[in-house]
């Protein structure tokens, strides 16, 4: 069953094989989206992210919410401080909490004892296939010069996978110490234990540049293949163990 | 600018689908290369229910710059400027654009001998699904569809 759903400002799809999955399974996994939006988006007046930039008291706000804001805290010490969830004032953990909603829907699917899936967040995906059914799902990487190509097939079974990049020409990130336009690197693609884990340290890494897939490259359970502008591709010492050729 | 010509035949497909077709949820519609410069022969997503191919030129709009809706892209909002001329859709411009990874800091870059490099290459292999950067293309039909309804006056 597949079903695809704008939530977020992007096309969320959930897969789900087996005929135990119902309708109700996947209202229930659309239903955990929308709830996380409805709490985290910054550009919802009514969020409780809006609320607390609004001067919302520490005593009111949820558990959740300060469970989120631990991982904030968490990610921008573990990423040396290229992860931040507070700038200009403003608590915005958008960053993280994509990641972390995937991860959350995946847990309800599995909790409803389905495990056969995939989860495809705007481009950033979490599958499970249980080890008695070990075919991996074949996830394409999107070539960021042209989004009607795939540059690379990886092939994972348990794992996340998370791009982080920028398809608009013209539009830069400006590094705000050196004031000049990052903007070297296309698209960096991290594999990763989930995706909660995948999507955050790819966050982080793009933000660093063409260091960021130094930073990868040191990190324990993970992988990345980063394309620059120039069409090159460069990956980390693991990542071939994941590639499928055509 | 390539790039934003051709999200405009995109976009503008997508507009026609949608007033000649249902309200669809997905917003993935890939026309390849060669299909956007012949509307006339364009990808399937551009027929309608009876499968008769719509064109773009179809529709004439009045002259002028018309703006688009903000439309939340939940990284940031999409806010587009679109300019009609010789009653033709000739430009769509950015008023805003959400970047998803917006803190950016350098850090030197150290030796690391034990990556690797390759040219990208395009594959043809099957697969189940995408990753890519987060994809805001529909924050932008829905910004540029208000745009252009106003362009029709």
């Amino acid at each position: 069953m597949k079903q695809t759903e704008l939530i977020m400002g992007m096309p969320i799809t959930i897969l789900v094989e087996g005929t135990s999955v119902s309708k109700t399974d996947l209202e229930a996994a659309f239903d955990r989206f929308h709830e996380i939006d409805e709490a985290y988006s910054p550009y919802k007046i009514t969020s409780e992210v809006s609320r607390i930039n609004k001067g919302l008291e520490k005593a009111k706000w949820s558990s959740e919410m300060k469970h989120i804001i631990s991982l904030c805290e968490q990610t921008t010490r573990e990423t040396h401080g290229f992860f931040e969830a507070f700038y200009n004032g403003q608590f915005d953990p958008s960053g993280l909490v994509k990641g972390w909603a995937i991860q959350q829907v995946a847990h309800l699917l599995k909790s409803r004892d389905l495990s056969h899936f995939f989860i495809d967040a705007g481009g950033d995906i979490q599958v499970s296939r249980p080890a008695n059914n070990n075919t991996p799902w074949r996830v394409g990487i999107r070539n960021p010069m042209n989004r009607e190509e795939i540059i690379k097939v990886v092939g994972v079974t348990h794992e996340g996978v998370a791009t982080s990049g920028t398809y608009i020409r013209g539009n830069h990130i400006y590094n705000p110490i050196s004031k000049k336009p990052a903007d070297a690197i296309a698209s960096l693609t991290v594999i990763g234990p989930n995706i909660y884990e995948a999507d955050r340290f790819a966050t982080a890494a793009f933000a660093m540049g063409p260091s960021g897939i130094t930073f990868i490259e040191s990190l324990e359970g993970f992988e990345a293949y980063m394309v620059d502008n120039n069409r090159i591709a460069t990956f980390t010492s693991g990542f071939e163990r994941y590639s499928i050729s055509s | 600018m390539k790039r934003i010509i051709a999200s405009i035949f995109v976009a503008i497909a997508f507009i026609m689908y949608s007033i000649h077709g249902r309200q669809q949820t997905s917003p993935v519609v890939t026309p390849t290369s060669s299909s956007q410069t012949t509307p006339s022969n364009s990808s399937s997503a551009v027929t309608n229910s009876g499968g008769t191919p719509v064109g773009t030129t179809t529709t004439t709009y009045k002259n002028g710059q018309y703006t688009g809706s903000v439309e939340d892209a939940f990284y940031g909002s999409v806010q587009v400027q679109a300019t009609i001329s010789g009653g033709k859709l000739t430009d769509v411009e950015f008023l805003q654009y959400p970047n998803d990874r917006e803190n950016s800091i350098a850090i030197n870059q150290q030796a690391m001998p034990a990556l690797k490099q390759e040219a990208i290459q395009a594959q043809s292999a099957q697969v189940d699904t995408i990753s890519g950067a987060t994809d805001t293309s529909q924050a932008f039909m829905q910004s540029l569809s208000t745009a252009l309804k106003e362009a029709q006056g």
